[in-house]
This record gives structure tokens, sequence and C-alpha cells, in this order.
């Protein structure tokens, strides 16, 4: 089966003289480029972030954070910080071990300290908590609380956390002797060594995945309110899963759960890192429940990028058996993940290293195996955050860096080799050698797409030329990704139980108005728009006269929430399945205004909007709006029409969708400095139907950026003492608008199959498909001086050691 | 410590602690929360406000530093229910995701449109270097103030009244020193 596939360019240098550089256009009915619900306010200064949350009485939070690594607590005195005039309370590990909240549950299934009460076993571990009249008070008191601390050897590097004799971390789990957590393979081990003791050719690299940080603009925080007469918990903060959160917090201090409410209001940012709960949450609900009163706690950027959740950390060895003339015939890997001193990964159950066990890829390969280890070091927990659809990143980034290493092996093109290995269209549904099933895609076509954008044959001419003639390095990268994405299906994907299906409800007003209420939630994504057209199309109304309510446990469905690119593939199909529920209802009372029966009705989308009318006849019909009113009315019903058109559903996806693309970076490296400069992006994107194409675009524009800061500059690297030599924006360099070119975006259309729209999610395609091809043309650059890979971040001073032949060490201090 | 600032046209006495920050001072003393914070280190532009008509990132200045001082806000750019370009370019070219870093980047972009009327790409983006946008990749930012500049000079060649700038006394000043 192959879906119909088109294919257009948007390049953005191609700016028309039009007011829209965007092509916006004003409400389509249903689905099209129209600007943004949101932005009103937002462009106003009138978002609702959750440090803009202010309550009467409020009181403000600090944390106490740990200065080692690794270190025993001997002692704890608080006094003069309770002493201390405006503070209210101080809270530390043992006042919540009072409570049995020294420890809450991780959502990989370990437990984290919310405070410490045992040792720290990370830099910037929270160790106490103090409450005060306002923040300047709260962090005065924390130079008043004294910590005694014996400090302890920390393990550091992830490769020696197994080795005999490694201090152990986790000494709070009882009959633990080490810091492994755990080991998970995928594939056909007998099978893939086979065909590599019999291949023509194989080549092997290591590879590291360096530690980053998804570091959204807007830090984590949150605002907790308890009412004591009620029993009411109110807790503000900017999560990507609300839903999840509440019941969490309901099982871990059994609170009863329809006395808790989350609120994630205007989110600044999540990619990941907001999808987990912070202890500065907990510190905040109990700094209410102990004081009576509001408690709003903020953290400040250093102790958002040394505690919340960190992302990548793998260590990779790929290897790749194939033909001498390049068929790819097998694929394994063994990967060494280092998940910090608590596993808090947040992943389905059964998936302990995330989907990276699609690292096939995009290609048609015969057999695949792979194995991971999860050990614990001395560095923050987290784990899968930051855009990477569950460590699909690091399993394109570990197939497409393959495959450039099989062209230098080969002295083969890297497109050619591509091309010559991608799954074919006529392939799809397509299993995969480790079992998951790719829906649909058109690969040739849009690798062809960006190579012909790109004009990649006089791109290597003119490398050609250089390399003869002197000059600045050229580098050409590509990267193919195919995502996995929409989790998931309930009987294979739960997060601690609660399975992975999204509720929406619709209710549609008297005079034909919509309130649509979500389960997903916002960090920038426009949902309030997307959602919106989605109903809009579905029952031929404007798009504003639908409103969406997201991000309010109270005001929404049940349901998990926003990352993993899963709220078009997920909450999006549970949309257009509620409009049609409504559209089915209307159609009933449509019948009973027409005096015809429902089978003879036929339903149609004009410029004037939706209507049900007899089929033959369109002028006898009934807009929505008119049966709207109706169905609130005294008009009689047929036995067993209720009335009113509200409806509500839960779906649950039969699979992932699997979007894809084709990227092109093309890169100028100075060898003399090491200095790289992007000069030209093309990325090619299909993630099936888009709604709202402007809004995909802007996502992708933004995953790019996050390519070019992971390959090239962001490093959250630790010395020997486990000190983080990345905690600021000093150090950990995100892109500016300097180090971004103008990107070049290119689409195919391949719909989903089995999504009700046929649209697949993208929120993290780019983010997950941009690194490779950003490293690959960098290494492409640097081809002629023998240099096969080097690892992420290319910085200067790494590109210049991996020039001079000693590539450095990325994860560790620079010596 | 006793200061008087014009904080979006209006005056503001009032007592501070000599160590507030501006952007503390403006969020809580003044409830506009349109100026947001994020990071400890001068680096994001997210808090970025005009202090006499020059973009300052208001996490690096105390608010006693503005005694005297004009300070203009996101707030501020709305005229009599009049959006500025800026913030139409904004919305009209998808500018903004998640909208944090959005209103130091139009603050930043009054401010260059205020001296370059008809800025390039290359000189949007350095006068936007000193700021951070993690969802945007920067594009849709370039294009929102282009499509800013565009707009007023249509507006200006039809001879409708034109906005007036925020600041003169920089003018011609190049982004070093004055910009954030
Ligand atoms: S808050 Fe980051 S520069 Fe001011
Ligand atoms: S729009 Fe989110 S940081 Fe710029």
């Amino acid at each position: 089966m192959t879906a119909e596939t088109t294919d257009t360019t948007a390049n953005a240098t191609d700016t028309t003289a039009t007011d829209t550089e965007t092509g916006a256009t004003a409400t389509p009915m249903g689905f099209g480029r129209m600007h943004r619900k949101e932005d009103a306010r937002f462009i106003r200064g009138r978002g609702n972030y959750v440090d803009d949350v202010r309550l009467p009485g409020m009181l403000h939070g600090a944390i106490l954070r740990s200065p080692h690594a690794h270190a025993r607590i001997l002692s704890v005195d608080a006094s003069a910080a309770e002493a201390h005039p405006g503070v209210k309370a101080v809270i530390t590990g043992e006042t919540l071990a009072g409570m049995d909240l020294a420890w809450m549950p991780t959502l990989s299934g370990d437990v984290q300290a919310v405070l410490a009460t045992d040792k720290v076993r990370f830099q910037g571990q929270e160790v106490a908590f103090v409450v005060a009249e306002d923040p300047y008070t709260a962090r005065d008191a924390l130079e008043l609380i004294e910590v005694d601390y014996e400090p302890l050897e920390p393990v550091i590097d992830a490769r020696r956390a197994l080795d005999e004799g490694a201090p152990v971390i986790r000494d709070d789990v009882e009959g633990r002797t080490g810091n492994h957590i755990f080991d998970w393979e995928a594939g056909d081990r007998e099978q893939t060594d086979a065909i590599f003791e019999r291949a023509e050719v194989t080549v092997a690299q290591d590879m590291l995945y360096p530690r980053v940080h998804p570091a959204p603009l807007e830090t984590c925080g949150a605002v907790a309110d308890f009412d004591r007469v009620t029993g009411k918990l109110t807790v503000w903060c900017p999560t990507q899963a609300p839903h999840a959160h509440r019941t969490l917090y309901a099982l871990v201090a059994g609170l009863p759960e329809h006395k808790i409410r989350v609120i994630s209001p205007d989110v600044g940012g999540g990619f990941g890192g907001k999808v987990g709960i912070y202890p500065g949450y907990v510190c905040a609900i109990v700094g209410s429940i102990a004081t009576g009163r509001p408690v709003k706690w903020m953290e400040d950027r250093s102790e958002n990028l040394m505690s919340t959740a960190f992302a990548r950390d793998y260590h990779m060895r790929g290897e790749i058996a194939a033909t001498r003339d390049g068929k790819v015939l097998a694929i394994r890997v063994k990967v060494l993940a280092d998940h910090g001193a608590f596993n808090g990964t947040a992943q389905p159950t059964k998936f302990p290293a995330g989907f990276f066990g699609v690292f096939t890829g995009s290609y048609d390969i015969r057999a695949a195996h792979c194995e991971v280890t999860g050990v614990h070091t001395n560095k923050a927990p987290g784990g899968v955050a930051y855009a990477c659809s569950f460590r699909i990143t690091e399993a394109v980034y570990l197939v497409e860096r393959m495959m450039d290493v099989l062209a230098c092996e080969l002295d083969a093109d890297p497109a050619e080799l591509r091309m010559k290995n991608l799954i074919r269209p006529e392939r799809f549904p397509y299993t995969s050698p480790t079992g998951w099933e790719y829906d649909s895609g058109d690969y040739p076509r849009a690798l062809r797409l960006a190579l012909d954008m790109v004009e990649y044959d006089k791109l290597r001419a003119e490398q050609a030329e250089r390399r003869r003639d002197g000059g600045p390095l050229l580098g050409i990268g590509i990267s193919f990704f195919t995502e996995a994405v929409g989790a998931g299906p309930r009987k294979h994907m739960d997060i601690l139980g609660l399975g992975m299906a999204d509720g929406a409800e619709l209710r549609v007003h008297p005079t034909g108005k919509a309130v649509l209420r979500v389960s997903c939630q916002s960090q920038g994504q426009g949902h309030e728009t997307t959602f919106a057209q989605i109903v809009a199309a579905e029952l031929g109304v404007s798009p504003d006269d639908v409103e969406v309510v997201h991000g309010d446990t109270d005001q929404t469905p049940f349901g998990l929430g926003t990352y993993g690119s899963r709220s078009t593939p997920v909450s999006g199909a549970a949309t257009a399945i509620v409009a049609r529920k409504v559209r089915e209802r209307a159609r009933l009372v449509a019948a009973a205004m027409l005096e015809a029966s429902p089978d003879d009705l036929e339903w149609s989308v004009s410029e004037a909007g939706g209507r049900w009318s007899v089929q033959g006849s369109a002028e006898h019909g009934r807009t929505i709006q008119e049966i709207a009113m109706a169905a609130h009315s005294n008009l009689e019903l047929p036995e067993g029409v209720e009335g009113h058109l509200d409806a509500v559903t839960v779906y649950n996806p039969p699979n992932l969708t699997y979007p894809f693309g084709a990227y092109v970076c093309v890169v100028d490296v100075d060898p003399g400095t090491g200095q790289v400069k992007v000069r030209r992006f093309v990325a090619v994107d299909d993630c099936g139907v888009r709604i709202n194409p402007m809004i995909v675009e802007g996502q992708i524009h933004g995953g790019l950026a996050d390519g070019i800061g992971m390959a090239l500059m962001q490093l959250m690297a630790f010395d020997e003492d486990g000190n983080h030599l990345g905690a600021s924006f000093m150090d950990y360099l995100l892109p500016t608008s300097m180090e971004c070119p103008s990107w070049e975006l290119g689409e195919t259309v391949t719909p989903s199959p089995h999504h009700p729209v046929g649209a697949k999610g993208v929120g993290e395609s780019a983010t997950v498909g941009s690194p490779a091809a950003v490293v690959n043309a960098v290494l492409d650059a640097l081809r002629p001086y023998g240099v096969r890979h080097a690892d992420m971040p290319l910085t200067p001073a790494n590109v210049w050691s991996a020039l001079q032949g000693t590539p450095i060490r990325t994860d560790l201090a620079v010596t | 410590m006793q200061i008087t600032v014009t904080v979006n046209g209006q005056p503001y006495t009032g007592d501070v602690e000599p160590r507030l920050l501006l952007v503390h001072f403006l969020r809580d003393g003044l409830g506009l929360t349109g100026t947001h914070w994020g990071c400890d280190t001068s680096n994001c532009g997210a808090c970025v406000v005009h202090v006499d008509g020059t973009p300052v990132k208001s996490c690096t200045a105390l608010a006693v530093m503005c005694d005297g001082h004009e300070v203009t806000t996101v707030e501020g750019l709305e005229r009599d229910g009049d959006l500025d370009a800026v913030q139409k370019g904004f919305a009209e070219c998808h500018g903004l995701q998640c909208g944090f870093c959005t209103p130091g980047m139009m603050l930043t972009a009054r401010w260059l449109l205020d001296r370059d009327p008809d800025p390039d790409e290359a000189r949007i983006r350095e006068a936007v270097s000193g700021q951070l946008c993690r969802c945007t990749g920067y594009e849709n930012i370039v294009r929102a103030v282009r499509w800013a500049a565009r707009h007023e000079a249509a507006r200006a060649g039809a001879g409708t009244e034109a906005r007036a700038g925020t600041g003169d006394g920089a003018a011609g000043g190049t982004r070093e020193g004055t910009g954030p």
C-alpha cells in the first residue's frame, strides 16, 4: 500500500512581496495557514506563566543545594535560618522523612530524594527548602543553613561505573552492591552475528551522544495553594503532563485525587524538560501545607541546568555489515547509558531505553541487534528529555553517523549509499527487524527533493575544487531520519501503569459555538489554534468559533500530556473523532428537523459552513448552527435521541505514526581555528497531513536550531570531582541568531493511514534529525585530514583537536 | 531608597531595597509581568526593556539606577489601543511560539527600527544576537521585523501618522555599547 504523496518546497529565503511572509491567511474553514489565536496575549505581554501567578498572602521558597557530587550528610542545622526575620519555615529531609515524603517515585519506577537525608548524590541536589515572605529573604536564609558533609569519591565517568570497587551510589537501595540499573536488548543477536561473520565489509565506530539539557527559556517552578478548610490543593506549574502529575501527587502524598487540581498555565517552552515532577514542586506543596499559605518556588537558571532533566548521555558502539557495493545487511549496537544518580527517565514502562530500538532507521536491513546497559553516576537524574521522541534522537544519530562511516570505508557517496539502502515505498507498511511497524512513507522522493533543493552535485563540485585549490574546508552532511511518535497503543505503552490514551470533550452551545477540552498541553505549540482547526474542519465552522481548553485538570479529561510529539497523533486524533461524534449526533437531530430518515442525510461543508441535508437536495438542509439550536430546543426528538450535541471520547492509538525527513547541511570550516559556520540547511519533512503549515514550519525551524546547538555548542561536561561545568548560559552555549542560517524547508506529504486526519506529528522531527546532518557535514569537511569521527559538540577546540588527530572526550573536563 | 521611575509614561514613586533588580521591581513591584526572566548571567535577554529608549537587560540593572529615568516595557508598546508594527509583525509572521522571549525581542526590534527603518537580515540578526529564543530558530523573528519595517514604510509613504521613535539620543549608534 502506498499512500499518495505530494511535494512542495518552501524556500525560506524566497520571500515574496506579500504582507504575510509566512503566507498566513485569515481563518479558513479548517486546515491552513491560520494566524495563532494565542498570539494576541503574548505580543501584549499578557501571557500567564507560572511566575506571573500571584496569590494573596503568597510566600516564596528557595532550595539549598549540594555543592558536592557525592557526600554523606552528617548534620543539617537550620536554626539560624529559622530565626531569620521573614522566614516562615525551613523544611529538611528529616522533616519530610517524618511525613514519609523524603523520597518520591520517578517515572522509571526508581525513587528520587525530594530532600536528601542520608547522602547527596549529585552536585546541585536538593537539601533544604526555606519558605519566607519574599524571594530575596528566602535566598538570604539559605546561607544560614549549616550542613556538615563528608565528601565521598564520586563516579563521574560512566565507563568506570561498573568497575570492581567503584563507589556504590545507591546504597539507599537494599542489597545494592554496584551501579548497574538494567540490561535491555532488541533484535536477533544470532542472526545478526551470523551476517557479520560472513560479511564482505564491516565497520565499527565508538561515539558519544553527550549529555545535553533542553533549557527552555522559562525555568521550572510552582505555586502551591493548599486550602486547609476544603482540603483542596491547587498547583500551578509548567508541566507538560498535568493529569499524570495529579495522579502521582495523589498516589505519593496520599491526597484524594479529586481534591487536587493541577494547572499548567502558559509555559515558556518545555522540550521534554517539564514532563517529570521535581523536588521543588513537592517542597512548595509541603510548604503550603505547613504554613497554610500559598507558596511559590521558582528555580534559577543554574538550578535548572544542574538539577532538572538532562538528555542523552549515551556511549554507543555501532557496527555495520555490508556488501562491497554498499548494501547494508546488518547493524549492531552496544550502548552504555548514563542515567545519573536516580533512574528518572520518562518513557513507557516496557522501554527502558526508550524507543532506541528503531535504530535501523530508514533503511531496509535484514538483521539488527542492540544491547543497552544503564548505569548510575553522580550526576543529575533525568534521561529522556529534549525533544528526543524517547531516544529516537540517539538512534537516528547512531545510524546516520554509521552510514557516513561506511561511506568513508567504501569511498562511496553518502547520498548514493543512502538511496541504495532506503526502504522502498512499496514495502510499507514495513516491519523493521526489531519489530516496529512503519505506517507509510516515500523515502527516496524526500531525499531526492532535498538533494535537488541544495543542488548537491554543484556542491560536490565546489568541494572538489576547494580540496584542490585550498581555502576553507567545505562539508556536506546528510541525515535521513524516521521518527516513531504518538505514544501510544495502550497494550504496549504506559507510564507508571497509566495507559497512553487521550480523552477529548466537545461541547456545542445552542448558538453553535464550541468548546473543546483536551488533555494535552501546549508549551508554545499553538494547540489553541491547531486543535480549533481540526474541529472546524470536521464541523464546518470557523476556528474562531471553537475555544480550546487545556492545561487544567479540573477542566479537561484525562490524558498523558504533550511530549514525544504525541499531541497531534493522539489528542489531535481524539479531537477529530469527538467532532465526528458531534456530527453524528447532529445528524439525528437534523433528521428530526427535516422529517427524514438519518440514513437519507448527507454531510457537506461549503463556504457557508457545514450542513446535513437530504441526499440530492442540498438546499433542503440545516446548518450545524441551526441543528445546535434545535438540539437544545423543544423540538420533539425520536425515541432514544437525547438532545444536545456534546460528546466525549478516548483515543487509544492503534499504532505509532512515523514522520520522516531528509536533511542536508552545508558548512564551512576554518582549518586554522576549527570554527564551523553553517552556510545552508535544507530540511525536507514529511509529517503527513499538515493542519497548520505555518505552525509546522515554525516547529521545524526551532528544531533545526537545536540541532546546530547540540552538534556545535551545547557542552555539559563534568570535572573529576563531579563539578558541573555547564551550569549557566555563559558555559552552556545555546545557538543565537548568528549561528543559525536562514532555514530552507521542503515538504512531501504521505498521510498516516491510521490517523483520522492523516497527520503524523512533527514537534521533534527536526531536533531528532538535524544533529547528525551537522556532524556529518563537519566530518565531511575534515575528511581529507583522515578524521572519521569526533564527538559532539564540535566546538572550535574539538574540531581543531580532531584536525591534529586527537579528538577530545566531551563528557569530561577538557584537560 | 526612595525612587521615582516613569514606566510606560506613568511615574511611580516608592521605597525599594537598594539591591532590588529592575526586573523584579517591574514584575513584583508594579505587576508588569510581561517582562520575563530567563537566566542568571545576562545571556538570554528575556528581560529586555527600554531605559530612556535604549534596550537594557533589566536583570542586570538595579531599580535604583533607574531613578529619574524612563522605562518602557512590552506593556507600553501598544499605544491607545493601536498595536506597534513590531507586535503586528510578530503575530503576522509567526515570530513567536511559547512567547517567553517575545517581549524582549520586540523591544530590541523596536529600538532597531527607530534607528534603521530598513534593516537587512544581517542587521536584524545582529541586533537580537544578545537574546535567546529556544522555539523559533530565529527565522520568523527576522521576518517579523522585516514585516514591521515594510509596514511602517508603507504607512509613512501613505501619509498616515508614522510611529514616533522612543528615543533619539543614541540615534545612529551601533549595537556595541548601546544594544543588549
Ligand atoms: S534574564 Fe537573562 S539576560 Fe536578563
Ligand atoms: S518563542 Fe519560545 S523562546 Fe522564543
